[in-house]
């Protein structure tokens, strides 16, 4: 069994993934009274793999996580209050409200972002690591993805360049057992993750992804070996998530006995009764770390609701950088019978333009759009109850 | 007829086309044991199981393959991509090998298959989800393009696709999966590839909807009639190559105005490459330019009033509709 680190140490921990947790579960609230939209992936379950893992980081090293990466964000140290306005798609979002659920970045603590499209982090990650390499710094950059994710094409090229190059870079497969509703052995002919990356040249290893203590242990390790070494690294993490794929699973791809056998494993429970058993915190020290979770998330959810949404103007704000080769680009589009200037947009009169009516409605918090015809549950992508189902 | 949704119309397809021929099979991401990311294919692994329903790995660009190489060999494969996007994964199976394989093996082979998904805004599903490509793929020789707009069109059009020797592309739209409209109950409704519907008759503008957009804009057209006193004829191309351009060149002589409609980028878009072919053949025949309304010229933005207003809704086609009429 693993050590303790140091009691306020292991406190942050617990009170990390205790955080993410409470935050999730708001989320899904959110979700649930339409505060947040589109596709929401949550981490429960899986908080021990991204606090164990991300403890083990300087603060230089580059972290980058998929889709399912609010608990990323967090604990790194963007506030709540940014991560949820995020999903609200707020101004104060870390993404500016452009990006949601699957799109969280926060380039000043070095959370190099999540990614929708399965398997587009593992390249991206090696060029984090490339540059690292090239200017002579002695960050590594850890990189999440899902089993899932371990069969798209950039998984291979990825491991080879890695090697092969030398990138002081770890990839993390957080094994939750699933990728959507297909199941590991379904998906993947070597179910042993962790030797997927062996031919390519990148040695494995695994932890208990539901144990903080082994997680943070192993990927430490793996850390090292990719800063001294230069040796790329996979570590596989096992672990299970707790709720659906995304807010529309009907999970009827699973057994209601395998969740709950999971479930007994849970990593904040099996955290906090080992502190308590090694007395760096009482019962009432960890009902009190919880309660913190919880008004810190009401904060989050305050703030995000007093958010206002990007201005209608900022449209087209940073589709270019715009400097001295590029000074700006023209566009047309449907709110100006003219062309325009796309980075003109902010001054031009939105008064007159018919897209402020949507905006306005929208803003107010009306929910249909003037299209969306008799059908608007059911044309809802995460709508369980029509059995509509979710694509992300 | 009966009334069905437009994702039991694609089922409904489906299941006939794999009742009629054993060749044809389905392969994607999900689409069994999960019934598929919007249910299209539900139900289907119970009645033909996984030799013919057949879940894969997330691996885009190698199903895509895969079904280019079985197709050449004597199948007909049906790959589900669950959202468009993920079809850029696929593109370099789609175009460099789908679409030319043919052509550059002089004509020895044929290959037989479908590419289905998703696309469009709407649902928050942000920059990496939510877009429209019909124009992508309707720049590529050797592919068919069919957008539905319709349940009805939803089955015909996928039934001749799924027994057409070509690749298509067969474009869904996620916000029609659950929209609703009569469908017929024949077997063997079968909308050729090619043939243009003409969704609403009118004298003063011709208004062209890609996709989704054929609804604004026969909503649109509604909101002319009654509140501006013009009458739009309203077209749905329903597939893009073979582009059934008489239809749309012989409402245009009779209305001498034109605006297109479409949720993709204005840049290289299908309502670019259309009002090209109206410009040339029917130039003088035009009263005004030709209009186009698209979504914006920016990757979709996640927050719902932003994304609202990056992509057309009836009040633009209206607007649109009415400079053609202002420019006389
Ligand atoms: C290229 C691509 N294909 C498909 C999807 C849809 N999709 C989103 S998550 C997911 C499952 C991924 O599973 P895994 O990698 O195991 O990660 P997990 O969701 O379990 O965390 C799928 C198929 C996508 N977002 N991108
Ligand atoms: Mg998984």
């Amino acid at each position: 069994m693993p050590e303790l680190p140091e009691p306020d140490v292991a406190r942050e921990w617990l009170a990390t993934m205790t955080l993410i947790r409470r935050f999730e579960e708001r989320a899904g609230e959110m979700y649930a009274r339409a505060k947040v939209g589109g596709f929401l992936h949550l981490s429960i379950g899986e908080e021990a793999t991204i606090v164990g893992s991300a403890r083990a980081l300087r603060d230089s090293d580059y972290l980058i996580s998929t889709y399912r990466s609010h608990g990323h964000a967090l604990v790194r140290g963007t506030p709540p209050e940014n991560v949820m306005a995020e999903l609200f798609g707020r101004v104060d979002g870390c993404s500016g409200g452009r990006g949601g659920s699957m799109h969280m970045f926060d380039i000043s603590r070095r959370f190099m972002g999540g990614y929708g499209i399965v398997g587009g982090n593992l390249p991206i990650a090696a060029g984090f690591a490339l540059s690292s390499d090239l200017q002579g710094t002695e960050d590594v950059t850890l990189c999440m993805f899902g089993d899932g994710a371990s069969n798209q094409g950039t998984f291979g090229e990825t491991m080879n360049l890695a090697a092969l190059w030398k990138l002081p870079v770890v990839f993390m497969v957080s094994n939750n057992q699933f990728g959507m509703g297909t199941a590991l052995e379904r998906h993947s002919a070597v179910t042993d993750l962790q030797r997927k990356g062996e031919s390519f040249g990148v040695p494995g290893m695994r932890c208990d992804g539901m144990d903080v203590l082994d997680t943070h242990r192993v990927i430490g390790a793996a850390l090292e070996r990719a800063r001294e070494e230069r040796q790329p690294v996979l570590v596989e993490a096992l672990t299970y998530r707790f709720r659906g794929h995304s807010m529309a699973d009907p999970e009827e791809y699973r057994t209601k006995e395998q969740v709950a056998e999971w479930r007994k494993r849970d990593p904040i429970a099996l955290f906090s009764e080992r502190l308590v058993a090694e007395r760096v915190l009482d019962e009432a020290g960890v009902a009190a770390l919880d309660e913190a979770a919880v008004a810190r998330v009401d904060e989050a959810v305050a703030f995000a609701d007093a958010s206002p949404f990007p201005a209608p103007e900022s449209l087209y704000d940073d589709v270019y950088a715009l400097g001295d080769q590029v000074r700006g680009w023209y566009s047309v589009d449907e709110r100006t019978p003219n062309v325009h200037k796309g980075e003109d947009e902010r001054s031009m009169d939105h008064g007159d333009v018919p897209g402020r009516e949507q905006y306005d409605r929208h803003a107010a918090g009306a929910h249909e759009s003037s299209d969306d015809g008799d059908d608007v549950a059911a044309s809802r992508p995460a709508d369980t109850a029509q059995g509509t189902g979710a694509a992300g | 007829m009966a009334v069905v949704r437009y994702r039991e119309a694609l089922n409904q397809a489906l299941r006939e086309e794999m009742e009629r021929d054993e060749r044809v099979y389905l392969m994607g991401e999900d689409i069994g044991v999960f019934n598929g990311a919007y249910k299209v294919t539900a139900g289907l692994l119970e009645q033909f199981g996984e030799q013919r329903v057949r879940d894969t790995p997330i691996s885009e660009n190698t199903i895509v393959g895969l079904g280019v190489g079985s197709a050449m060999t004597g199948m007909r494969p049906i790959v589900e991509l669950m959202t468009i996007n993920f079809s850029l994964l696929a593109l370099d199976q789609i175009v460099n090998h789908a679409a030319h394989i043919r052509y550059m093996f002089g004509g020895q082979v044929k290959v037989p298959m479908v590419i289905r998904m998703p696309q469009g805004a709407g649902h928050q599903l942000g920059p990496t989800h939510s877009h429209s490509f019909e124009a992508l793929f309707l720049h590529v020789p050797g592919l068919l393009v069919a957008a539905p707009s319709t349940a009805a069109d939803a089955k015909g059009l996928l039934k001749a696709a799924i027994r057409d020797d070509n690749p298509v592309i067969f474009i869904e739209h996620e916000y029609l999966y659950g929209q609703r409209g009569d469908v017929p109950d024949d077997g063997d409704h079968v909308v050729d590839f090619g043939e243009a519907a003409i969704r609403r008759a009118g004298d003063d503008v011709t208004l062209v909807g890609i996709s989704r957009m054929a609804i604004t804009a026969e909503r649109a057209a509604q909101v002319l009639a009654d509140e501006h006193d013009v009458s739009a004829e309203v077209i749905d191309p329903r597939t893009l190559r073979p582009l059934d351009l008489d239809t749309i060149l012989a409402s245009v002589r009779k209305t001498n105005r034109c605006v297109i409609v479409e949720e993709g980028w204005p840049h290289g878009g299908v309502g670019a490459n259309l009002a090209a072919l109206i410009q040339e053949q029917a130039f003088d025949h035009l009263d005004a330019p030709v209009g186009r309304v698209t979504g914006a010229d920016v990757p979709m933005p996640y927050s719902k009033p932003l994304e609202q207003i990056a992509f057309p809704h009836e009040p633009q086609v209206v607007d649109a509709a009415l400079a053609t009429l202002r420019d006389v």
